[in-house]
């Protein structure tokens, strides 16, 4: 298993949000995690990362077997876990080909790789920058100042197919996105799917799994995955709409709602 | 960003606060008319000196201390300072061999070996220790250029009639107060001379070290670029840990006659102080450039040291087509004060400046920008673009900017564009996230928030300027 979520209760202040998350990953799956605004979707997706605004109250996460909630968010990153933002932050002066190759160092460090040389990155980089579409202007420019919405998410996709991880975890990477950067972004992330890893795709629309086909699909209320099936799970809830959910799940649903 | 990083940060070590033991030829405390007297003596000055240092005294003795600028102090007792310092040796050095093995020492520790198959290539160094210049390096390689480069002493020796000509004319020793007392007591420092048309070969620098306690440093730079010639121009500064405060006051004078162009950058790492404000340099210093008919003066400076730093290197845009640059980043961490910007005076015909400055405070660190863009009635065509950026770092440190423009003229454009930001917990996690630590996440965010400035100064500088404020600022995310 690549990734166990068991029980994982999780609030920020003293609100709760997870309400006990149970998810198992194999390697080389995709899921999807559809849910109604205010689910949880989002904090799920940060808690994986360790983002510290939200603390863990209850339950394990168990990645590749480890304990993963024990790691800091940067040994998170060193282990495999990469998180695709829904807003990616800017960092003025700070090249995206500077930031990313820091970035792929410290892993490449953390695991006793050898560091790659500017050359040799600038290389990498060329390369895995074809599948998204971007050009090479890109890489001089500063970390995501005065990208488009559909650049920033294409450059998410850009720094996960430098970095390679084992899980991605893809936090509403379609929103904001027209049909065309849609598209693209979807081709980066299909290209990189493999049998070693394993992708959690959190979106409110059925629109992105048209392009990104999911193994399996789940779908959030009120803090809990209140169904899961298959892919065509994804088809029937965006017929009936969420409010099928909420019938389905009244209490959880009612408690999504502030 | 949690407290706790951002304090970790702030707390790296000073570096360069060792002291040196060498055999000093120190003057009591205390200033008087005979203080004043018996430095022009032991430097062998020549009568016009030491008359124009003693009008700049009974001057000063007429004036008070500043007290509007934005920094807190104890009151300084001017007459529990040294006013002269100077390591033992022989009265004249022929060598660097003559050079107190200690002092070579000291500036090797510093990463500035003065050893001359040991420097950098492309840069020649003046090493200034406590008060006196204790070596320049290429002085023969930049002779055959024709350019003069060496010790103030040895400038007033050699030179007199460059010094009597230009000393003072750009900062008057009735400047202002701390300019008054500098010209009183100053006993070293740099002199360059750049001749018609040329460009000096190499880069050119000072390295200025405080070692003695309790003793001020009070030098005086020089530079006078004739017509159509280049310099470029760097100072380094490092002072021992000590809990008492120290004075640093010093005067800069830059003379950029017409088409000549100067670059003045500064590394300024004074000791700041421990984290609760105990020791510490006070950086009090006058520094300014006229610039001729098209001639370019820029000032590039780093500053992050000193418990205090108070000073607006300036540029008074005198003949037509002049430019002014002013390219700055301060940091205040801890106690730290800063209190700088610039002034940019448009004088002459379609005169232009731009002024960068970058503030980053940190700990308890307060940083305050002032900028005078000053446009006469005879500047048309003035141009003048000011940007302001603020970058905090944590909850208890604090960011002021204080622009004053002043136009006379209608056809002038002035431009002012100010920002503070904050390092964001976002822009923390999302490097984190990446798998770069929060310690190196800070230091480039800090160091991408300056890289406009950082890209004006010399190469060797830029890496190290750097470095050192990746140092300055360890332990203080938050």
């Amino acid at each position: 298993m690549l990734l166990s979520v068991r029980n994982l209760h999780a609030r920020i202040g003293d609100k709760e949000i997870l309400k006990g998350i149970n998810l198992e990953l194999k390697p080389g799956e995709v899921h999807a995690i559809m849910g109604p605004n205010g689910s949880g979707k989002s904090t799920l997706s940060q808690v994986l990362a360790g983002r510290e605004t939200y603390k863990v109250t209850q339950g394990e996460v168990l990645f590749d077997g480890k304990d993963l909630l024990a790691l800091s968010p940067e040994a998170r990153a060193t282990a495999g876990v990469f998180l695709a933002f829904q807003y990616p932050v800017e960092i003025p002066g700070v090249g995206n080909l500077h930031f990313l190759r820091t970035a792929l160092n410290a892993q490449r460090r953390s695991q006793g790789k050898e560091e790659l040389d500017a050359m040799d990155f600038l290389a990498l980089a060329k390369e895995r920058m074809k599948a998204v579409q971007m050009d090479q202007g890109f890489l001089n420019r500063s970390v995501n100042e005065g990208f488009s919405g559909g650049e920033k998410k294409r450059n998410e996709v850009f720094q996960m197919s430098v970095l390679q991880p084992r899980l991605a975890i893809l936090d509403e990477t379609d929103s904001g996105l027209d049909i065309d950067a849609l598209r693209i972004v979807a081709g980066g992330v299909n290209a990189l799917r493999s049998p070693e890893r394993g992708m959690l795709v959190i979106t409110h629309y059925q629109r992105l799994l048209d392009y990104i086909v999911p193994d399996h699909v789940h779908v959030m209320a009120g803090g809990r995955i209140v169904m899961s099936g298959g892919k065509e799970l994804a088809l029937e809830l965006e017929k009936k709409g969420y409010a099928w959910v909420e019938k389905l799940g009244p209490a959880a649903a009612r408690e999504a709602r502030p | 960003m949690s407290t706790e990083t951002i304090q970790d940060f702030t707390r790296r070590q000073y570096q360069a606060g060792f002291v040196t033991a060498v055999e000093s030829d120190t003057l009591p405390p205390g200033l008087s008319e005979d203080v004043v007297r018996i430095i022009s003596a032991k430097k062998g000055e020549p009568e016009f000196l030491l008359e124009w240092r003693l009008k700049a005294y009974r001057h000063w003795l007429t004036m008070k201390e500043p007290r509007w600028q934005k920094v807190q102090y104890h009151p300084i007792d001017y007459q529990a300072i040294r006013y002269y310092s100077a390591p033992k040796q022989k009265p004249k050095l022929e060598s660097l061999d003559q050079v107190d093995p200690e002092i070579l020492r000291t500036y090797a520790k510093l990463g500035i070996p003065l050893e001359e198959q040991k420097l950098m290539q492309n840069v020649a160094v003046d090493a200034v220790f406590d008060s006196v210049s204790v070596a320049t390096t290429f002085k023969d390689k930049l002779a055959k250029a024709g350019v003069i480069f060496c010790s103030f002493s040895e400038a007033v020796r050699e030179h007199p009639e460059l010094i009597k000509k230009y000393l003072g004319s750009v900062v008057p020793y009735s400047d202002n107060f701390f300019a008054a007392l500098n010209s009183a007591v100053f006993s070293d420092g740099s002199f360059c001379y750049v001749p018609k048309g040329v460009r000096c070969p190499m880069e050119l620098s000072t390295y200025f070290r405080i070692n003695a306690a309790d003793t001020g440093q009070f030098e005086r730079t020089l530079i006078v670029a004739e017509e159509g010639s280049t310099v470029s121009y760097l100072e380094g500064c490092t002072a021992p840990m000590r809990d008492t405060n120290q004075l640093h006051a010093a005067v800069v004078e830059l003379v950029a006659l017409d088409g000549a162009n100067i670059k003045y950058s500064t590394v300024q790492n004074w000791y700041p102080g421990d984290a609760e404000g105990r020791g510490g340099i006070y950086n009090f210093v006058t520094k300014r450039g006229i610039a001729h008919a098209r001639a370019k003066i820029s000032w590039t400076q780093v500053e992050t040291g000193s418990a205090i730093t108070w000073k607006y290197p300036s540029v008074i845009l005198k003949g037509d087509d002049s430019v002014g640059e002013f390219y700055s980043v301060a940091l205040a961490n801890h106690r730290q004060q800063a209190d700088t910007g610039t002034k940019m005076v448009h004088i002459g015909r379609n005169t232009r400046s731009t002024i960068v400055s970058k503030g980053i405070s940190a700990g308890h660190g307060q940083n305050t920008y002032r900028g005078l863009v000053k446009v006469l009635k005879n500047a048309e065509g003035a141009r003048n673009y000011t940007q302001c950026d603020s970058l905090l770092l944590g909850d208890k440190c604090g960011a002021h900017t204080l622009p004053y423009i002043e136009v006379k003229n209608a056809s002038a454009q002035v431009e002012h564009e100010a920002s503070t930001s904050k390092i964001g917990e976002d822009q923390l996690f999302y490097c984190q996230q990446r798998g770069i630590s929060k310690e190196d996440a800070v230091s480039m965010i800090v160091n991408g928030f300056c890289r406009q400035v950082f890209k004006e100064l010399p190469m060797e500088f830029a890496v190290e300027a750097q470095k050192l404020l990746g140092v300055s600022l360890e332990g203080s995310v938050g």
